[in-house]
């Protein structure tokens, strides 16, 4: 036993070796020249030939150990990993699963604390605490929210429904021009215009719903496309009420039920007696957007126990078949239309408020594309997974600023934020390869009779528009 | 007829001059019957009769071109279906459908396919969603009633292990069984099934008749179906319509419609003027002004028939097999039953074991001059390799001694003529150049190709 061991190590290092030189060799024979010799002109204009040696030397080296390495260690160790743990990685990863959502609300109800928490401690002060938490949660944390609330909303038309609708965006503009231009023109509050917001989002949902109702997959996509192209359109050139690209400004910010968040003495601040800082309206829509986003969800997952909830995914299954069981089908694309465009319009609203600015260039069919690759990446019909792809990707592209050592690599006229496009696509092209359903592939059953037991993403579909 | 039809107050559905037209195509010419109330009434016919189309008619899922469908229900209100949209049909006259590939929400679970069927009650009781969204507990009720609904039928199907497993999950049959438990959940008075049995083998074959035989005894819910497994057809149905070329051409119980010469002819797929013929020539036996090659192809035919249907008994209604009969019989009637019914659909019936007649002396000389007993070698050259000649083809040039391609290629003009008598082809083997290819293929000798594919659907 111990012999057989001992030889079947030996030879798997043997192998190692072996292809650990061939490694070596290839890789000198490839990168001699490439990497060997370098063109240099000197101060004469004369091309010159230099020999970097040492360098060719670390790619060989590099090559032939990794691949020794490769073979030698971690292959072995991952195919015994794979074998002995299989089962128990299943188990504790259920267990894991189960308490995600409940770990995952935790930390979002308690984020900006913990955030000035952590900076209190970091910068000594509770100032600086506050002041230093407004980049955390106004970029990270509302930022990643409205996003999220957004793939939310859409996963109702996209998700459940499998209505593939590219022009999403144009519903938050609904939304964002709504409480703009109403708060200004009228003074009406927020809170009067978010679910107004919501209701003239959702009519214009079923305005685009009528006519397209007919069309599906690909062409469904191109009209929805337009449509949000066209409001974007009407929105720069209906100068007389947008003001066109200079788009509307000084919008008024939220209030809490009446108490304005400004520093005067009927400020927020002043009225408990706190110390003055921007931080606590942030800290407030923060937790504004955290509940949209949650009612968002709540209203999902009743929903999906709805009848209606059911007809949607059964109309992504299959139309025809929802037909014969006297489903109508026109209505039922419509309040799944009308669903997620009232959400949008709700997060267009809080938006206008956040910014106190909106503009045409916020409404670009780029929004459209993101906020669906978030639905898709996430795994259509799984809000966790939605949750998880918003706070990866568009978390992913804030921190990008961050990366001020990437300046040292790179050299200073490097600015990473201009990359995020590109990294976006490359993190598109890895999850899709390696989760081709999306992060949380599965589907929860909404009803069960013995057990709920997670559907497989092999069986379900995305629908066909 | 069609004031016989509305005379009638126990047809659940009466179906009356109806037409369907696609373009210039005719799929249903002028069609009237009737189904009755807690009965089964088949819809039977070859392949592109129009029975589909019939049942896409009947759910809405077609606008017929001419016509009146009427549903009466129990309560006494009349539907004209044609005037309906297909939603409206399964939620105000209460016809269900299945379809001939099954349509099950395949990525949701068993009870979910079932709940979704129960969608326009739900719907009722959740207040449109929005008493069911604050949680009234009326919805929460007929929540749990439709669950209970739901593990009704399922028990009824044998599937409530498997109520939480996805429906693309569960084997054929079970799918075939849930579909129409799900169709079921939606509270038809007349359902409508096509092809129920497609791809079942006999055990589930027979455990379906049991569940329509129960439906209709239980629940007093009337069955419209189509389906070519003449086991289930003729075991469970209480009338039987067959049609052919979207024309009715038989109406009855099953018994009668057994006996229907048309029938025989329509379903082994001859034309029927044709086998009307053949059979007044044999009741008239004796006129013999025939060529010995047609006389052993209507031999043939006649045995092909009695091979694929015993129970029709053709032999019967033409009697002495082997005397003279038929004065232009075609081979059309040796190779139809493979021909026209396709593999799978035609299950229900035994296929016939096939012994390639030997030409015998006799016949010999009036069909091709090269004809062999048998292959030489015991193995025949792979005719399909010739473009044109299909399996069915194949196996009628067996059976006339034909089994090589040098025999193809040393064929003359009269050997084509005959050939072509028994194909049913006229000029098709000159066009196709059979002999060049031949030629081809036996001077490629035995150099193995691939195997041809296509024929053989």
């Amino acid at each position: 036993m111990a012999d057989t061991q001992k030889t079947g190590r030996e030879s798997v290092f043997a192998k190692a070796v072996k292809e650990g030189l061939l490694a070596a060799a290839l890789a000198l024979g490839l990168f001699s020249l490439i990497v060997g010799f370098r063109t240099d002109q000197n101060i004469r204009n004369e091309l010159v030939l230099n020999q970097r040696w040492g360098l060719l030397a670390i790619f060989v080296l590099v090559a032939g150990v990794g691949r020794f390495l490769l073979t030698a260690y971690i292959t072995p160790w991952n195919v015994a990993r794979n074998k002995n743990k299989r089962a128990a990685v299943e188990r504790e990863q259920s267990t894991f699963r189960k308490s995600f959502p409940k770990i995952g609300l935790g930390l979002l109800l308690t984020y900006p604390f913990l955030v000035i928490l952590i900076l209190t401690a970091y910068n000594g002060s509770i100032m600086g605490g506050l002041q230093g938490s407004l980049k955390y949660v106004d970029n990270f944390g509302i930022q990643i929210l409205i996003y999220v609330m957004l793939a939310w909303g859409l996963n109702i038309v996209v998700g459940l429904a499998g209505l593939l609708d590219l022009g999403y965006v144009a519903f938050y503009a609904v939304g964002a021009y709504s409480y703009a231009l109403l708060s200004t023109h009228f003074g009406l509050s927020f809170w009067l215009l978010l679910p107004m917001a919501g209701i003239f989002a959702a009519l214009w949902g079923i305005m685009l719903g009528f006519p397209v109702l007919r069309l599906r997959g690909d062409y469904l996509a191109i009209v929805t496309l337009a449509f949000g192209e066209i409001i974007r359109l009407v929105l720069i050139n209906w100068t007389v009420v947008t003001k066109g690209t200079f788009g509307i400004s000084g919008i008024a910010k939220a209030t809490l039920f009446g108490i304005p968040f400004t520093p005067g003495p009927t400020g927020f601040a002043a009225l408990l007696g706190l110390p003055n800082s921007g931080v606590y309206y942030k800290i407030f829509l923060y937790y504004l957007i955290l509940f949209l986003a949650l009612l968002t969800a709540w209203v999902t997952i009743r929903l999906r126990r709805m009848p209606i909830g059911r007809a949607w995914e059964a109309l992504r299954e299959d139309e025809i078949a929802c037909r014969s069981l006297g489903i109508n089908t026109t209505t039922t694309k419509l309040t799944a239309f009308a669903t997620g465009a009232m959400f949008g319009g709700f997060a267009g609203s809080f938006f206008a408020a956040r910014q106190g600015f909106v503009s045409p260039e916020s409404f670009v069919f780029l929004e459209s594309a993101i906020i669906l690759a978030i639905v898709v990446l996430g795994g259509m019909g799984s809000l966790v997974g939605i949750a998880i792809a918003a706070a990866v990707m568009i978390g992913g592209t804030e921190l990008l600023r961050e990366l001020e050592f990437l300046k040292r690599i790179f050299g200073n006229d490097f600015t990473p934020e201009l990359y995020r496009m590109l990294l976006f696509g490359l993190a598109m092209i890895v999850v899709m390869v390696w989760k081709p359903r999306g992060f949380v592939g599965n589907r929860e059953p909404s009803a069960f009779l013995h057990k709920r037991k997670m559907v497989s993403s092999e069986f379900t579909k995305e629908g066909h528009g | 007829m069609v004031s016989e039809v509305h005379n009638n107050p126990a047809a659940i559905l009466r179906v009356e001059r109806l037409s369907m037209k696609f373009g210039g195509l005719i799929a249903i010419n002028d069609l009237n019957f009737e189904a009755k109330r807690g009965a089964i009434t088949a819809l039977i016919g070859p392949n592109g009769a129009g029975k589909t189309t019939v049942f896409n008619c009947i759910t809405g899922f077609y606008k017929p071109t001419e016509g009146m469908l009427t549903m009466t229900r129990q309560n006494g209100e009349e539907y004209l279906l044609e005037r309906m949209a297909d939603f409206v049909i399964t939620k105000k006259a209460k016809v269900a459908r299945t379809f001939q590939n099954i349509r099950l929400f395949s990525g949701l679970t068993v009870l979910e396919n079932l709940l979704v069927a129960q969608h326009n009650p739900l719907m009722l009781s959740s207040g449109f969603t929005v008493l069911g969204l604050l949680g009234f507990p009326t919805y929460k009720k007929a929540a749990a009633d439709a669950i209970e609904k739901a593990r009704f039928w399922l028990e009824k199907i044998n599937l409530v292990d498997r109520a939480d497993d996805p429906a693309g999950d569960l084997p054929y049959g079970a799918q075939r069984r849930l579909e129409i438990a799900r169709a079921m959940c939606t509270d038809p008075e007349l359902l409508c099934l096509d092809e129920p049995a497609a791809g079942l083998n006999a055990r589930e074959s027979a455990e379906l008749n049991k569940l329509l035989l129960d439906i209709r005894d239980e629940t007093g819910t009337s069955i419209l179906l189509i389906e070519h497994d003449m086991s289930v057809v003729m075991e469970i149905s209480d009338h039987v319509v067959v049609l052919e070329y979207g024309t009715k051409i038989s109406d009855g119980t099953p018994e009668s419609v057994k006996n229907d010469p048309k029938v025989i002819a329509a379903y082994l797929g001859v034309e029927d003027e044709e086998v009307v013929e053949l059979i007044e020539q044999a009741e008239a036996a004796g006129v013999d002004d025939i060529t010995a090659a047609v006389d052993l192809l209507s031999t043939e035919a006649l045995h092909e028939i009695e091979e694929a249907h015993p129970e029709m008994a053709p032999t019967a209604l033409i009697p002495a097999t082997g005397t003279p009969k038929a004065k232009r019989a075609r081979t059309a009637v040796a190779g139809a039953p493979a021909a026209k019914t396709a593999p799978g659909k035609s299950r229900g019936a035994p296929t016939p074991a096939r012994t390639p007649v030997k030409p015998t002396g006799a016949t010999k000389a009036g069909v091709i001059s090269n004809a062999l007993p048998e292959p030489r070698g015991g193995k025949a050259d792979k005719l399909i390799l010739i473009q044109g000649i299909g399996p069915v083809n194949e196996r009628k040039l067996n059976e006339h001694g034909i089994f090589h391609f040098d025999q193809i290629a040393a064929w003359k003009k009269a050997d084509i003529i005959a050939a072509e008598i028994y194909l049913d082809f006229d000029g098709r083997i000159a066009r196709e150049d059979w002999i060049g290819q031949a030629k081809r293929l036996a001077r490629e000798g035995r150099t193995p190709a691939p195997r041809k594919t296509g024929g053989a659907k």
